[in-house]
């Protein structure tokens, strides 16, 4: 169907042998858009890879995608620019679900620079699907001495009721802050009042949908933001700004995987990651698999590849110490991610395993904590 | 008034809302709620966002004048769609259908794939910031020969609590929003083609009813005037008086602009001046409270802020609803002062502090800050400028008042208000699904139907064409019910009973047809039948209610009863003869307290009154 627009505005589809050439219209020339900068603000670098913050309508396809640059925000969100004053760097622009371990690198690298060049803080727009994963790849590929804030939206930019322009304004005020690490700044609730502010490592997306899809698990958010005011409050936990120097690690070895287990899986299908250097289980409960399983598992850790158990409940920690199938995934060689989240402990495997060749070692990092992905204690009431 | 030669020109846009089981783009029902019952809240901000072709719309760009924060109550009929916090399910097939049912009503050509848009509307009343529209069908024909360009399949907005607080229930409900060419030329013509269109519209058996289940927008301009469009006329007996008003109102703009101009006005101030100083001791409360109050002086201008313009409206008015864009409450200026407070000194003060002459008239809004004053001076400056130009009477999307007099809302929306909805499919009518559309018998002809077959008076039928029980009516026929016995029930009894205060709407159709059904087989009396009503309403059921009301007696029993007070009253019957029936009806028909047909007691009665007053022949 061809797609005609008529004069009240209204699209209506026709065959397009209905249709008859007349003629074309002359192509509409971009707008140039011109930022006016307030230069004594604080300087900020916004990293643009795609996503709902920056998407509008593919005439191609009918539906949304990713074509913003960083500049078209500030044009969007004219807000922002009472907050800092901006540098934009396009590296990606692609619906975040297209990630990869490459561009994770890439984005890092392009961070690092614009620290060291002088960002007093760095924000970086993003799908929401993946969000969480990029976060935590940045919390171990940099030690930061300033907010690198990972914000999106959940609700397109398209629509006058989106949620990007109050996550992007309070991502600003967050990267301003005093805050060291980094983090996801969404909506805290589903009212336009509050941004919470949260670890990189301990962030996860709990909604299809909603706008305030994202959720600490097992720790409180680092701060928040309110909104419209974008006050910014940190916990004592977060870390703060100037608290570690700049460095940048951006090996990944990309050759790990992560698999849910499920009752009745089959043991061929582990067969799939012979060769892998990590594999990440997320096991039932306190971290199991069938027993039918542990024989390929130790197969496996036996062939090389470091395994890590997690547990798909979300909440709590694994321990393989309770119970004979636990016992049996430790002695086959397993070892336990505490309460890691799956998708983190894969993204620090990938990390770990480029850095650290022994494998003892690697195991031991796995267990210890070393960008907050780690609690040595589940506090009570999370 | 001669209209024609004023070039009236009017159309109008109907949106009925649908009585279909889930709403438009969500499976929730279709059902409206009491405020109180609201679980749960939730408050947004809405920006205006670019088309698809790069523009701003402008009635838009006018709603965010402030930032306003509107706060959402949810029930627990409602869900996540209506929270815009999760993507729109497909077109809900039901409302489809009805839509395209009225659209084969009509004559009209339905589009071969229907493209839902989204036009965008910020003033709250959608938490996405849209509503969702689809042109599913185009070019009907009104039997007078008036033409109906557009039907769209739209959802309903929320319904405003109050100031910037809005109810989800009514979010989603599917609309049909019928749009005919401006064809139109008296105000009588216009309600005329109104009601036709809502008769047609309820034909379908499918629409919802009641205040404000239907809407009219009226567009209208004369000659010398602009297309202005009046949103939301409810009751349909006030259309007329809405058009009329509204030529009124061009008129008086026009012959206000030839004034001015020839008293020489003009608005040569681009901004407010602060006087807040000159009110620091007023009584005018709301002069006092505000933080900055701006004035500006009109030249010339005097005397017509003041005029009339249609009833309880004058220019100032106008000037004040552009004002209020800006979120103050309002303007005051000098045609109106003093009053309000505000004394004959401070107006003196206030003139000589402005060096506005006589001719003049100064207008002072009370703001919350600068921002907030200048913005509404603005306005006002807009507003005044186009009093006296070329064009005095604005294209304006405007709101319905009470009495048929209108304010002033936004400018009318542009093309660039229209986005692809790209979270819905796009969905084909084909031709077959178009064949099968089976078009119901009209109203009007429906009534005609029931006068010839059911004996029943037109006026009577048309009523019942009209009424909500008619499905009911239908069918308590077709259980073999007399059709008058029902139209009278429906018309008359329950017309009387909700009057009296009983709840009609708790008397559920089944125990209309049950009472109809006990009359018709002799268990009650028709004259029962309100009483039994009055029970359900309370609360009984039809079983209880019957035999509370309406004990069965037979007729072996209905006869020893009659008998029985006949012999007690032996002497009167002697006396009166056949003239004792009508008293004595009253005595039997109290002993067995309506339970049986008048008929038969009446029946009975003469029987026996005959037997004991006729000459027994030998």
């Amino acid at each position: 169907m061809a797609v005609v627009k008529l004069g009240s505005g209204y699209n209506i589809g026709v065959p397009p042998e209905a249709c008859t050439f007349m003629e074309r219209p002359a192509q509409a020339e971009a707008k140039p858009y011109e930022v006016q900068q307030n230069s004594s603000l604080p300087n900020l670098s916004i990293v643009s890879t795609g996503g709902t913050i920056a998407s509008r309508i593919d005439y191609r396809t009918g539906s949304v995608t990713s074509q913003f640059n960083a500049s078209d925000i500030l044009t969007a969100i004219p807000e922002l620019k009472e907050i800092a004053n901006y540098r934009t760097i396009p590296i990606a622009t692609i619906l975040s679900e297209n990630m990869t371990p490459a561009i994770w690198q890439d984005l890092a690298r392009a961070v690092f620079a614009e620290i060291k060049g002088g960002a007093k803080g760095i924000i970086v727009t993003h799908g929401t699907d993946t969000m969480a994963y990029s976060a935590a790849a940045l919390s171990f590929m940099i030690d930061t001495p300033v907010p690198i804030i990972f914000v999106g939206s959940q609700r397109s930019a398209d629509r006058p009721s989106s949620d990007n322009a109050m996550n992007a304004a309070c991502a600003a005020a967050a990267a301003t802050s005093d805050l060291g690490e980094v983090a996801v700044v969404m909506h805290a609730t589903t009212n336009d009042d509050t941004c919470a502010i949260h670890r990189g490592t301990r962030v996860r997306k709990m909604h299809t949908s909603r706008r305030d899809a994202f959720r600490s698990l097992g720790v409180l958010p680092v701060g928040e933001v309110e909104y419209p005011s974008r006050k910014v409050t940190l916990t004592d936990g977060a870390v703060r700004r100037g608290s570690r120097a700049l460095a940048l690690h951006d090996a990944l070895d990309p050759h790990c995987a992560l698999v849910q287990f499920y009752p009745g899986m089959s043991p061929e299908l582990l067969k799939a990651y012979e060769g892998y250097h990590g594999l990440v289980i997320a096991g039932t409960g306190l971290g199991h698999t069938s027993t039918a399983l542990i024989p390929q598992l130790r197969h496996l850790a036996d062939s090389g590849t470091l395994i890590v158990m997690t547990s798909q409940c979300m909440h709590g920690r694994v321990c393989d110490r309770v119970y004979d199938t636990g016992r049996d995934l430790l002695d086959a060689g397993v070892i336990e991610g505490g309460d890691m989240l799956p998708e983190v402990a894969l993204v620090k495997l990938m990390w770990v395993l480029a850095n650290e060749k022994d494998t003892k070692e690697a195991a031991a990092m796995m267990q210890d904590d070393l960008k907050g992905e780690c609690n040595r204690r589940s506090a009570h009431g999370l | 008034m001669d209209y024609k030669a004023l070039g009236l020109v009017a159309g109008i846009e109907i949106h009925q809302q649908l009585d279909t089981k889930e709403k438009l783009f969500c499976h929730c029902p279709t059902t409206l709620r009491e405020i109180a019952e609201h679980n749960g809240e939730f408050t947004r901000y809405l920006r205006a966002t670019v088309s698809e072709m790069g523009e701003i719309d402008r009635a838009a760009k006018e709603e965010m004048k402030h930032d306003r924060m509107f706060r959402y109550y949810a029930y627990d009929t409602t869900c996540l769609v209506e929270n815009d916090e999760e993507p729109p399910a497909p077109v809900n097939n039901e409302a489809l259908s009805v839509c395209l049912t009225i659209a084969k009503m009509f004559g009209m050509t339905p589009v071969p794939q229907v493209h839902m848009m989204r036009k965008l509307v910020i003033d709250g009343s959608n938490t996405s910031g849209f509503q969702r529209t689809g042109l599913i069908a185009f070019n009907g024909a009104l039997p007078d020969g008036g033409l109906i360009e557009t039907i769209c399949l739209e959802e309903e907005a929320a319904q405003r609590v109050k100031d910037e607080v809005f109810s989800l229930d009514r979010l989603g409900i599917p609309l049909v929003e019928i749009t005919t060419a401006p064809c139109m030329h008296t105000p009588e013509e216009v309600q005329k083609v109104a009601e036709y269109i809502g008769m047609v519209l309820r034909s379908t058996g499918k629409v919802k009813r009641g205040l404000g289940t239907i809407r009219q927008d009226v567009n209208i301009s004369i000659a010398a005037g602009a297309r202005v469009e009046i949103k939301g006329v409810q009751e349909l007996d006030l259309i007329a008086e809405v058009v009329r008003r509204e030529v009124q109102r061009q008129q008086s703009l026009l012959s206000i602009r030839d004034e001015l101009r020839k008293r020489g006005a003009g608005v040569d101030a681009t901004a407010g001046t602060d006087v807040t100083a000159l009110f620091k001791e007023t009584k005018s409360a709301v002069l006092k409270k505000a933080k900055k109050v701006h004035a500006i002086v009109l030249k010339g201008f005097a005397g017509f802020v003041g005029t009339e313009i249609q009833p309880e409206r004058r220019l100032g008015s106008e000037m004040s609803d552009y004002a209020k864009k800006c979120g103050v409450g309002g303007i005051f200026h000098t045609d109106e002062l003093p009053a309000y407070g505000v004394t004959a000194e401070e107006v003196a003060h206030l003139r000589m502090h402005m060096h506005a002459g006589e001719q003049d008239c100064v207008i002072l809004v009370a703001g919350s800050g600068d921002k907030q004053a200048s913005c509404a001076i603005g306005q006002v400056i807009t507003r005044a400028k186009l009093a006296l130009s070329d064009k005095p009477v604005p294209e304006e999307t405007r709101k319905m008042l009470e009495s048929g007099s209108t304010a002033y809302m936004r400018p009318l929306p542009g093309a660039a208000r229209m986005y692809p909805e790209t979270d819905v499919l796009p969905v084909f009518i084909d031709d077959d699904r178009w064949e099968a559309v089976a078009i119901p018998e009209l109203l009007t002809a429906k009534a005609e139907r029931f006068v010839a077959a059911y004996d029943i008076e037109k006026n009577y039928a048309l009523q019942l064409a009209a009424s909500e029980k008619l499905p009911l009516f239908e069918r308590a026929v077709k259980e073999g019910i007399k059709p008058k016995l029902a139209a009278f029930t429906i018309l008359s009894t329950a017309t009387e009973l909700r009057r009296d205060g009983v709840d009609i709407r708790k008397i559920p159709d089944q125990a209309y047809l049950d009472t109809w059904h006990a009359v018709g087989n002799g268990k009650a009396a028709r004259e029962a039948i309100p009483e039994i009503f009055r029970s359900i309403a309370e609360g009984s059921t039809f079983a209880d209610a019957l035999s509370k009301l309406a004990p069965a007696v037979t007729r072996e029993e209905l006869e020893k009863i009659v008998k029985k007070i006949i012999a007690g009253r032996a002497e009167f019957v002697a006396q009166k003869g056949k003239a004792a029936l009508g008293p004595l009806m009253g005595v039997v028909m109290a002993e067995v307290r309506g339970s049986v047909d008048g008929k038969v007691v009446s029946e009975i009665l003469k029987k026996e009154i005959e037997a004991i007053t006729s000459p027994k022949k030998p």
